[in-house]
């Protein structure tokens, strides 16, 4: 009975999504305003209803009801609570309802917050946004329903993918969605800005918040699927230019762009048509994100069930969603007002040049992703594309990006001097002859490394020296720099922040990949082994029994010289209703460098062959990864940003734009 | 733009406003192409099943000691597994067990090709994983990939005791593929 209510709801929440799609649009461009205010009540209800249904399948999955086909292939009854209820999106069928959910909660919302908004613009955007729904909520029912019911019972289920029953899967689908689905917003108000005819700087301070807190939770998304990549496959790596890893990639970097581009619209009201060009490519590269991921058309280490009718019934949604809006940019972008000029030489000519090298990375990535598919298309051959390729082409975009990241923020709007604010940065240009040289000297190499290791070293001064200099540290007393660090916008602080998280989370990128030391051999217990200074003792391994698995634990005993550093105990799994192993990593991270340290297999003579990594700065990755989400955060509690502000600061007169110092 | 834009620049951005839409259909193309139920990525062209492995001599992996690979090496009468494989393919590591576990276990004759890899690379992961191969070809170009029409690594190939290509497993073997088509396989053509 609950899994029909939940049917049911969402059933009546594609009919309410078509009442949302189409009365207040209509009303808009009749200046109705009773059927533009049918727009907030229907988000609403929608929103209710979604969380009828995703509550109705929770239910099902938690008490193991074997009736529902969708539970019965990724649940078990002795699986632990925790992945019963994220075992909900461990799967297509419900991992659509959570799409759908996040995307009515995004609508919901704008009802709630959007008081301020001019109400034709309002009703627009939640028509918008309802279109969105219609597409998903009838791909949903019509080929996943996820409360599709099975008879005969089963006694038991399938049980969940092992692989996916781990904490840091288990919140990274939220996360991701929350990411990919937070662009819808941006991409609705640039649909109803296209049908309105008009961007002004109003519309760029509505349209960054929400894309800055999409961007916070792909950010964080896409950085647990690699830590859990990290921690779990036990290959010690923690990206692997996989198809299912670019396409949530390609919508960061495009998203990245939009965040800074909606800068100058709301700044200097420039850059409009292009701003709202990459709102709409960037929600459309989340859509051809899940399209690829579930198309089955590309060969990938992630695997989703996927289905040809899916395929195509997603391919279906991306025409009209992509094309659409396209037809209508080709249409209606023409129109738009071009706005302020501006010298090459100055802030907006950094965010534009900015724009320009995320567009090219992002593009890099997309063709790296798609062409084994358009070379077999036109020539039939196949062929593959590996981490050789971006390397030769992601890295060298990359680092003129970040060398200008370091100027950017320095230049004035409309015209800068490039030879002062170079002058400014010697600090920086020290802090990374510095570090380049510290780098050959622990390490010696390779060249790139050692420049890459200089450059996130400028990054993270220059961004500093930045922030320094505006609450002029140093320079006047104490107290004062503490009065003007407080009275500078948060969103300057949360730039700061979210730079110099980059550079960190760059350091440990590059020496984790240049300065990796690996180790693998065959140990008895009592056996021991160096690697990378620290020596590595193989106690003893233990059969333990988990709540659904069977596992050899390992106990690993690091030391240092004559000082004990830490026990790990790596874990081979093996869960036996899908027959299927896992590995446990055991992880020690001192800080500068993480000790990783994987079972294998028992050889005959009671061996077990154990890797053992030394991952130099790994955990600046994460560090620094976090710092760029605390700094989104920080820029979000701008009070210029803040959602929901009080109508009477949005009402400010519309040319006022606080000068950024 | 506050001076008179002449029909000319109007025309001109038109078209730059149309070029998104243009590329978006060009693209659709493809994923519609893609989609086509008869195109199987996991399979292989029925063009190359049972037909002779293709002409190739490929010495073996730089500063390792044994022996290369060429095509002469798969018409000795046996039948024969040849896996094409990189260090830096991800997937790679998830079949290795398995690759391991056939030279093993079943002594059935394994060879590999080593595809657009770093020698030293190949070398450390062939010495950190275990070795499985009785023969490597280093395929540093990916030339003699093209002609096999390896799509990606890993891929394996079964080759009759004729030297003619019978079965190609497309990405990793697994627990599956190994007890369901490659064993039966492999027992079916040694009759």
């Amino acid at each position: 009975m609950i899994p029909e209510i939940g049917h049911f709801a969402m059933i009546l929440a594609l009919l309410v999504a078509l009442v949302q799609g189409s009365v207040p649009i209509i009303g808009a461009s009749r200046g109705n305003a009773a059927w533009m205010d049918v727009a907030r009540p229907a988000a609403l209800l929608q929103l209710v209803l979604i969380i009828i249904a995703f509550l109705a399948l929770m239910w099902a999955h938690v008490v193991s009801d074997f009736t529902v086909l969708n539970v019965v292939q990724n649940s078990h009854t002795t699986k632990p609570l925790l992945y019963k209820i994220t075992g909900l999106w461990g799967n297509h069928e419900g991992s659509m309802v959570l799409w759908v959910l996040i995307l009515a909660a995004y609508g919901a919302a704008v009802a709630v917050f959007g008081g301020n908004l001019p109400p034709p613009l309002r009703a627009r955007v939640l028509s918008v946004q309802a279109w969105i729904a219609i597409g998903f909520l009838a791909f949903s029912l019509l080929t996943s329903n996820p409360f599709e019911r099975i008879f005969p019972a089963p006694i038991n289920g399938n049980d969940l993918n092992p692989l996916l029953q781990d904490p840091g899967l288990a919140f990274h689908p939220p996360m991701l969605y929350s990411g990919y689905v937070g662009f819808s917003m941006a991409f609705s108000f640039a649909i109803a800005a296209l049908i309105e005819g008009r961007v002004d700087p109003a519309w760029a301070r509505w349209v960054r918040p929400w894309t800055l807190v999409a961007w916070c939770f792909l950010t964080a998304g896409i950085t647990l699927g690699s830590w859990w990549a990290y921690y779990e496959l036990g290959w010690g790596g923690w990206w692997f230019w996989d198809p299912v890893e670019n396409a949530s990639f390609m919508p960061w970097l495009m998203g990245t762009a939009l965040l800074h581009s909606a800068i100058v619209v709301e700044k200097r009201d420039a850059l409009k048509a292009w701003t709202i060009l990459l709102a709409i490519l960037t929600f459309s590269l989340s859509l051809i994100g899940t399209f690829i991921v579930r198309s089955g058309m590309l060969t990938s280490v992630h695997a989703f069930a996927t289905d040809p009718e899916r395929g195509l019934f997603i391919l279906l949604l991306l025409c009209v969603a992509i094309g659409g809006s396209l037809i209508l940019f080709a249409v209606r972008g023409p129109s738009l007002q071009p706005g302020g000029l501006f010298a090459p030489v100055s802030r907006e000519g950094a965010l534009v040049l900015n724009n320009l090298l995320l567009v090219a990375a992002c593009g890099t990535v997309f063709l790296g992703t798609l062409y084994p598919l358009f070379l077999e298309a036109v020539s039939g051959d196949k062929i593959s594309v590996g981490p050789p390729f971006y390397n030769k082409t992601f890295v060298p975009i990359m680092v003129p990006l970040i060398a200008a990241m370091a100027v950017g923020p320095f230049l004035a709007w409309k015209r800068a001097d490039l030879a002062g604010v170079l002058g400014r940065l010697k600090l920086a240009f020290a802090a990374a002859v510095a570090a380049a040289l510290g780098a050959v000297a622990l390490e010696g190499g390779p060249v790139l490394a050692v420049l890459t290791m200089g450059l996130a070293a400028w990054l993270l001064v220059g961004t500093l020296a930045e922030w320094a200099e505006r609450i002029r540290l140093f320079r006047v007393s104490p107290g004062e720099s503490v009065r003007r660090a407080r009275s500078l916008p948060r969103s300057a602080h949360g730039m700061t922040l979210a730079h110099a998280g980059l550079a960190i989370a760059m350091a440990g990128m590059v020496a984790a990949a240049a300065w990796k030391a690996e180790s693998v051999k065959v140990m008895r217990p009592g056996e021991s082994v160096d690697l990378a200074g620290y020596t590595y003792r193989l106690e003893r391994v233990e059969p333990v029994q988990g709540p659904n698995y069977s596992s050899n634990m390992a106990f690993v005993t690091i030391t240092r010289g004559d000082r004990l550093v830490a026990q790990v105990t790596p874990e081979k799994r093996l869960y036996p209703v899908q027959q299927m192993p896992t590995t446990e990593a055991g992880i020690h991270t001192t800080g500068l460098a993480d000790l990783y340290v994987v079972i294998g297999d028992p050889d005959a003579a009671g061996g077990w062959t154990v890797r053992i990594f030394y991952e130099p700065m790994v955990p600046w990755i994460w560090a620094g990864v976090l710092l760029m989400v605390i700094g989104g955060g920080v820029s979000l509690s701008d009070r210029r940003l803040r959602l929901g502000a009080p109508a009477r600061r949005a009402k400010a007169p519309a040319g006022a734009t606080p000068a950024r110092a | 733009m506050t001076e008179a834009m002449t029909s000319g620049t109007i025309v001109r951005r038109r078209l730059i406003f149309l070029a998104p839409l243009v590329a978006f259909g060009v693209l659709a193309g493809y994923f519609i192409w893609g989609l086509n139920p008869d195109r199987h990525p996991h399979d292989l062209p029925s063009a190359m099943i049972d037909r002779p492995v293709p002409e190739f001599s490929l010495p073996t992996i730089e500063g390792m000691a044994g022996l290369g690979l060429s095509a002469d090496d798969l018409r000795t009468g046996e039948v024969t597994l040849v896996n094409f494989f990189a260090s830096w393919c991800v997937p790679c590591r998830l079949e290795h067990r398995y690759l391991l576990e056939l030279a093993k276990d079943d002594k059935v004759r394994l060879y590999g090709v080593n595809y657009k890899n770093e020698p030293a690379e190949a070398r450390a992961w062939l010495t950190g994983l275990g070795n499985p191969y009785g023969r490597i070809g280093a395929d540093s170009t990916g030339r003699v990939g093209i002609d096999w029409g390896v799509y990606g690594v890993p891929e394996t190939y079964i080759i009759d005791r004729t030297g003619r290509i019978r079965y190609r497993q497309l990405g990793p073997i697994d627990q599956k593929a190994l007890d369901e088509t490659i064993r039966p396989m492999i027992r079916k053509l040694s009759q």
